[in-house]
């Protein structure tokens, strides 16, 4: 179901929706672009050089926020940028619902504007395929996070980013250690690892923080720290929302940092090469500890990097397809004829 | 295809009288099966026989290959009015009914204004009788506004036409509170309605917890949120020796509780909508706001045991849990739309269903849906002698239809089985007198 609605009749990417269900070629395809556009996504070089690409030029992006975020919003606004497009950011608050407006409204008046592409985050699970279901055709929607649903480019990213220093996912066992519950990029990422054949998933939480049947999305369950962690070669630490944790879902961050955190005496006792992720923001002292998050094993840096080339390969490749579609549809009138 | 162009009449004496003939007569208080023929004249019986009577009749209807049956009383419904008029009006929704051969609904409190005295009953009353069409029977809210706190005057609300007492959705402050408002209705012989979902436990959810729900991200509402709502009112009828009925089970283990506090002799009852003897949580895949309800669809398991407690009798009633919705309510993100599901035309074709699944005879489908649910709210059923005044439903159990959401009489057009193909519906409703 969720698959027919992302991808167009020709099976190429018309929105980005969630990791689910996307084919294996598809996800390859798409961390094949982003390493090509890497150069471009840091800037051209050390030394600045082509900084922009024209292959997004005359296209509109809107950045429509419904929750607030700097660092994700900017990673999207940059990726379009260096792809030449014309970027528009909205951060929409209570402001628009309050004045009776509903989401479809909000869409359906921004689209009026020809928009190519909408990258989106809302908070409610499901955000995404509403707004794809709604849109008018040719107008692609990009989920930058829907609730707990699915954030598929930080699960993009995080395979880039593994695939860059462990490239045989088959022989990998990844640990997403933390807040499953709430959490878009554990489910983005368990469907994105599966897709891509890792040997073993694993999800390492206290109960609370397990969301019941995970294991039918193919991870394993761990309820401790240490056996959890044992023989991974991927740790992926989730942020834990230290406001609404304490008391309901823990008794206290320590005793969350004291049984599940990533020390560095923890860190010593795994392999030596493994890697340690977080999709940031980070909580020191909680979910991980201050010298490990930017210690020899972490590519935490390295992902907010690896961002800009994924979302611009992730744009560009639904923004080209749609021409694509688009010229062999002979141009159609109205919002077709637009662009260029 | 449509209800009796002429609704209800005060004595029913402009209606024309009508003579049906050979057709299957389902009549569940006699457990009597077989073929008839039955006379109508003003809303009553006045001939049932094997044989067609010498008495001539306005109209003579051909019942082969159709059944009677006594019309389905509907153990909720909401019609929407007064209050919610944007959704729904008294006249659809009755007009609705009554085509879908449903002769009584059952309206629980949660109008606007709560149904928590007197006048709002006789306002109601006032409205659905105008309306025409169905007829309409209320709860009385158990407690003031449906808040949880104090008790509603129940015996003026009893005066004034309330057929039971029940708090809906509406989570009780205390068991105390609970305990104390169960041992007044009974004094007063009121039976308590009860919706068993635990509200801490439900916590806003809104979906099964379970894989669907987890891959989705949706908050979910476990099982225990229905058992433990059911044990503790459970509990208080063991204390009081109350009569509590649980309406919209939805799961195998609120069957099971159900199963040993009838065993146990204990003054218990419970209805299902007819959605969760189809639906599973499979069917919200795809975030589709029209299988978003309240309580939640849950898993196959779940949807069996509730289909062997209906064909056992253990779950004696099902029920529409109608709530017709403007078009609005369920655009949005999933957990942004409102739960429910515009029901009552879809009531008898689903109940259709489970005979021609062979999970219940004819007999049974007119016991579940009209007999037991009539005696639960202790109101009189469609009787099937002559003399009897008569609420009948002619059904044709095997005419074919797609269900088009816009060719609904329902304002509410919010249903996941649009499209879905059926055997059988109301082919006429034949009112009785009141």
């Amino acid at each position: 179901m969720n698959d027919t609605l992302q991808l167009g009749a020709d099976g190429r990417l018309r929105h980005l929706l969630t990791t689910e269900g996307l084919p294996r070629a598809l996800l390859v395809e798409i961390l094949d672009h982003a390493e090509r556009y890497a150069p471009a996504a840091a800037g051209g070089g050390p030394r600045g050089g082509v900084k922009k690409l024209p292959t997004l030029h005359g296209k509109t992006v809107v950045n429509l926020f419904f929750e607030a975020s700097t660092r994700t919003r900017t990673t999207f606004e940059l990726a379009a940028k260096r792809l030449s497009a014309d970027v528009i950011n909205l951060q929409v608050g209570a402001s628009s619902t309050s004045k009776g407006e509903t989401l479809l409204d909000t869409l359906k008046t921004l689209e009026a504007m020809q928009v190519d592409m909408f990258v989106i985050r809302h908070e409610a699970s499901g955000a995404a395929h509403f707004f794809a279901r709604h849109a008018a055709p040719g107008v692609a929607i990009l989920n930058a996070g829907d609730g707990r649903h699915a954030h598929p480019t930080q699960a993009l990213l995080d395979m880039f980013t593994i695939r860059r220093h462990k490239p045989d996912f088959s022989k990998l066992c990844v640990a997403i250690v933390g807040d499953a519950l709430h959490s878009r990029v554990a489910r983005s990422d368990i469907h994105a690892l599966r897709t891509l054949g890792a040997a073993e998933i694993r999800v390492v939480a206290p109960r609370p923080l397990v969301p019941a049947g995970i294991e039918t999305l193919g991870a394993r369950v761990f309820n401790a720290l240490e056996p959890g962690l044992d023989g991974a070669d991927v740790v992926i630490l989730l942020r834990l929302q230290k406001e609404r944790m304490v008391g309901a879902f823990l008794p206290s961050t320590s005793e969350f940092h004291r049984d599940f955190g990533l020390t560095r005496e923890r860190l010593a006792r795994l392999k030596p090469d493994t890697l340690v992720m977080h999709p940031g923001p980070i909580n020191r002292g909680v979910e991980i500890e201050g010298d490990v998050a930017y210690g020899d094993h972490s590519l935490i840096l390295e992902q907010v990097e690896n961002g800009i080339a994924v979302r611009m390969a992730v744009m560009a490749m639904i923004l080209a397809d749609a021409g694509d579609r688009e010229s062999a549809m002979g141009n159609r009138e109205g919002r077709g004829g637009v662009a260029q | 295809m449509k209800a009796s162009s002429d609704p209800r009449h005060p004595n029913g004496e402009a209606r024309p009288s009508v003579l049906i003939r050979n057709v299957r007569i389902l009549d569940p208080a006699a457990g009597a099966d077989g073929v008839g023929c039955v006379g109508l004249r003003a809303g009553t019986i006045d001939f049932r026989g094997v044989r067609p009577p010498r008495a001539a009749y306005d109209e003579t209807v051909d019942g082969k290959g159709l059944w009677l049956m006594p019309g389905a009383v509907d153990l909720c419904a909401r019609m929407r009015e007064p209050g919610h008029v944007h959704k729904a009006t008294m006249q659809s929704e009755s007009a609705a009914a009554a085509a879908a051969g449903i002769a009584a609904v059952c309206v629980p409190p949660d109008t606007r204004p709560v149904i928590d005295n007197a006048a709002v009953v006789n306002r109601v009353n006032r409205i659905a009788k105008a309306a025409g069409g169905t007829y309409v029977y209320m709860l009385g809210a158990l407690t003031r506004g449906l808040e949880g706190q104090a008790l509603s005057e129940m015996s003026a609300l009893k005066q004034a036409g309330c057929v039971g007492v029940s708090n809906g959705l509406a989570p009780m402050a205390n068991p105390l509170i609970a305990r104390r408002a169960l041992e007044y209705a009974s004094s007063l012989g009121l039976t308590v309605h009860v919706v068993p979902l635990e509200a801490s436990l439900a916590n806003g959810g809104c979906a099964h917890e379970g894989a669907v729900a987890t891959k989705l991200g949706l908050a979910p509402i476990p099982v225990a949120a229905e058992a433990m709502a059911m044990r503790q009112w459970i509990s208080l009828v063991e204390d009081t020796g109350a009569r509590v009925h649980f309406g919209r089970l939805s799961s195998a283990r609120g069957v099971a509780l159900l199963e040993s506090a009838l065993a146990r002799g204990l003054p218990v009852s419970a209805d299902v909508a007819a959605h969760q003897l189809f639906l599973t949580d499979a069917d919200i895949d795809g975030f589709d706001a029209m299988a978003h309800v309240l309580p939640p669809l849950r898993e196959a398991a779940d949807r069996d045991a509730l289909r062997a407690a209906v064909a056992s009798g253990v779950i004696a009633a099902i029920c529409s849990d109608h709530q017709p919705h403007e078009a609005d309510a369920k655009i949005d993100p999933f957990p942004l739309t409102e739960p429910g599901i515009s029901a009552l035309e879809t009531l008898l074709p689903l109940g259709l269903r489970l005979v021609h699944e062979k999970l219940l005879t004819p007999l049974q489908l007119a016991a579940r849906l009209a007999q037991a649910p009539a005696a639960i709210l202790g109101i009189r059923s469609g009787a099937l002698q002559a003399g009897a005044a008569a609420d009948l439903v002619l059904v044709d159990p095997q005419l074919r239809w797609r269900l088009d959401p816009a060719a609904l009489l329902s304002r509410g057009r919010n249903t996941p089985f649009a499209g879905a193909a059926f055997s059988g519906r109301a082919l006429r409703s034949f009112p009785g007198v009141r």
